[in-house]
């Protein structure tokens, strides 16, 4: 019999790139769904979260400005290393929700091939959403989708890897940043994610991840004034009340919880668009004549 | 044997001639480099937290030099500088104006006729800045430019290679003759550019030969080059002006430029002050920071105290 001893991975949050502890040296246990021990991982404070704000605000620039076609390679890059630990994703959920091994894999499937599908919409959104206008004039008028900007998400609590993907995916695919608030009693997946954007190409900052409870982290990022929106997918009713009248303040884009029976169901564009803003522009040319320009 | 008149301070004859200022500029004792190091690191670990947080930003707000040195500078840019000077915070008058504007000597009367009025000061570089590398006649002529256009504070370079080369007495001439130029209108500040001064026994002769020639300030570096102002050297420099004025009675002031650009390090730098050279220079006339994208994150963390919610760029100007 082997006495190899156990390497216990310490799981670590995922801010700008680097994967630090949490400012405040806490932690607390993470145990499965018969409450037996798994590991533990950072009880992150709002410091936490202030700093992950400003890694999301330095990585915007860059990731917005960068083409709709490049962030599609680098998302479709993220599915293929997503698919390389599938087994370890397929454990971890698994332990996280407490289901058998065969339903555990579906999820993880289902969450890598949304996440294929989100890569394959970040060029064509814009088709979709945007366009040319009629306008009474002789001008052009062209609407084209923005990103809003740093995007705090609070995963869902229950569904620890797919939900998170689904409200992750559709957010960083349309050029915005985001901070992550993992599933609370699970976020051991959301951690390990970190790991797989770290080695994809995605720039650092684009996607932050946090773990803690989750009231306390959200509180000062829904107060944060250079937060610009917020999904409260991962909050309960009183929770997602309280932080709407906080986020009120600097007139963030609230995505209220809404019921998801079912996160396999096709999403649709929904998630992408509540975090899209419609720049329309007047091209101050007229007509062009028959011997070409006017000027 | 008597003399015809009472020495200026304790130091004066050590300014007698070349021999004798290297014997005593090298006969300062050493600097511990690990052990400065370590005490400067040690102090920044010090817990500023609520009303003494509050007190060190507006503080520290008041000790900014807001600097815009670039080839690029427009008289529209300066006097937008001087307006955030005056008020930093356009949306909360509480908020104290900052020390000084510090400019080019050919943006100096801009600057004054934006300040004007406010009690903020205009500090201007001089002496062929950042270099340092043009004739003395040349670098007087600067200095009286400056100072005729309304200049308050002269920040000016010492001659770095005559420094390194040991050719103490000619660095030091080269600042009675810019004090002099000064008149007794503006405060000079003598800047070192630490980051080529190699050693800190250097940074520590600087100072001393800086302060015996009659600086009001001494500072750090221009902020033009790699290394700037550190915990560790603004440290040596504060032992220097509190030894300087234990021997002499003559306080002189200090001031880290560059690479200072958050609250959290102002304040360590506040700390150093504190600890090192008293109370007496925790105020903006004898403690400055050279800085320009520190006032906004001052301004943030101010922000952040008064109302619980952290803020945002969006929120203080971008220049």
């Amino acid at each position: 019999m082997s006495d190899r001893l156990n390497v216990l991975k310490t799981y670590k949050l995922y801010v700008g790139g680097k994967f630090p502890r949490s400012e405040s040296g806490r932690v607390y246990e993470v145990t499965d769904s018969k409450n037996r021990w798994l590991a533990n991982a950072p009880l992150s404070s709002r410091k936490d979260a202030r700093d992950a704000v400003v890694a999301a605000r330095k990585a915007f620039g860059g990731w917005s400005g960068a083409t709709a076609y490049n962030r599609g390679q680098i998302l479709y890059r993220v599915a293929e290393m997503l698919e390389g630990r599938r087994d370890q994703y397929v454990r971890e959920v698994a332990e996280a929700e407490g289901l058998s091994k065969s339903k555990a894999a579906e999820q993880v499937d289902a969450a890598i091939d949304r996440w294929v599908w989100y890569a394959g919409w970040t060029d064509k959104i814009a088709q979709v959403v945007g366009g040319g206008n009629p306008v009474a004039g002789p001008y052009f008028n062209l609407s084209s989708p923005e990103p809003t900007g740093v995007v705090a998400v609070l995963a869902p609590q229950e569904s620890s890897f797919l939900g998170l993907v689904s409200v992750v995916a559709p957010v960083i695919a349309t050029g915005n940043t985001a901070v992550v608030v993992a599933s609370e009693e699970s976020p051991l997946p959301a951690l390990s994610l970190g790991e797989v954007l770290a080695t994809s190409d995605l720039p650092g900052g684009v996607v932050n991840i946090l773990s803690g409870r989750t009231a306390e982290i959200a509180a000062p990022l829904a107060a944060h004034q250079d937060v610009n929106a917020i999904d409260l997918a991962g909050a309960d009713e009183a929770l997602a009340r309280e932080l709407e009248i906080a986020a009120a303040d600097n007139l963030k884009r609230v995505l209220r919880p809404q019921p998801v029976d079912d996160w396999s169901a096709t999403p649709g564009t929904d998630r992408m668009t509540a975090f899209l803003e419609t720049k329309t522009v007047w091209h101050p040319t007229g007509s062009l004549g028959a011997s070409g320009s006017a000027y | 044997m008597p003399t015809t008149a009472p020495p200026a301070h304790a130091l004066s004859d050590v300014t007698a001639s070349d021999g004798t200022l290297r014997r005593f500029l090298h006969g300062l004792p050493g600097v511990d480099a690990v052990g400065l190091e370590a005490r400067a690191a040690s102090l920044g670990t010090r817990s500023i937290k609520t009303t003494a947080k509050a007190y060190a930003i507006d503080l520290a707000i008041s000790m900014v030099d807001l600097t815009t040195l670039e080839g690029a500078d427009t008289p529209g840019k300066v006097r937008a500088l001087g307006a955030k000077a005056v008020r930093p915070d356009p949306t909360d008058r509480t908020a104290p104006a900052t020390a000084a504007v510090c400019v080019y000597p050919d943006m100096v009367a801009t600057a004054r006729e934006a300040v004007a009025g406010s009690g903020v000061k205009v500090a201007s570089v001089a002496t062929a800045f950042p270099a340092g590398r043009a004739p003395i006649a040349v670098k007087l002529a600067d200095v009286r430019e400056a100072v005729s256009a309304g200049a308050d504070e002269i920040d000016m370079v010492i001659d770095r290679g005559a420094f390194l080369a040991g050719n103490y007495l000619k660095v030091y001439e080269e600042i009675v003759a810019v004090k002099e130029a000064c008149g007794t209108s503006a405060r000079l500040k003598v800047i070192f550019e630490t980051g080529e001064l190699s050693t800190y026994d250097n940074i520590r002769r600087a100072s001393w030969l800086g302060m015996l020639a009659g600086a009001d300030f001494i500072k750090t570096s221009t902020g033009k080059v790699a290394v700037n102002a550190t915990p560790a050297n603004t440290l040596l420099m504060l032992e220097a002006v509190r030894d300087f004025r234990a021997q002499t009675g003559v306080q002189v002031g200090v001031k880290p430029a560059g690479g200072i650009r958050t609250s959290k390090d102002a304040i360590k730098f506040l700390v150093l002050v504190n600890e090192t050279a008293g109370e007496d220079w925790l105020d903006n006339h004898w403690f400055r920071f050279g800085a320009s994208s520190l006032l906004n994150d001052l301004l943030m963390q101010r922000q952040k105290l008064a109302t619980g919610r952290y803020s945002g760029p969006d929120y203080v100007t971008v220049d």
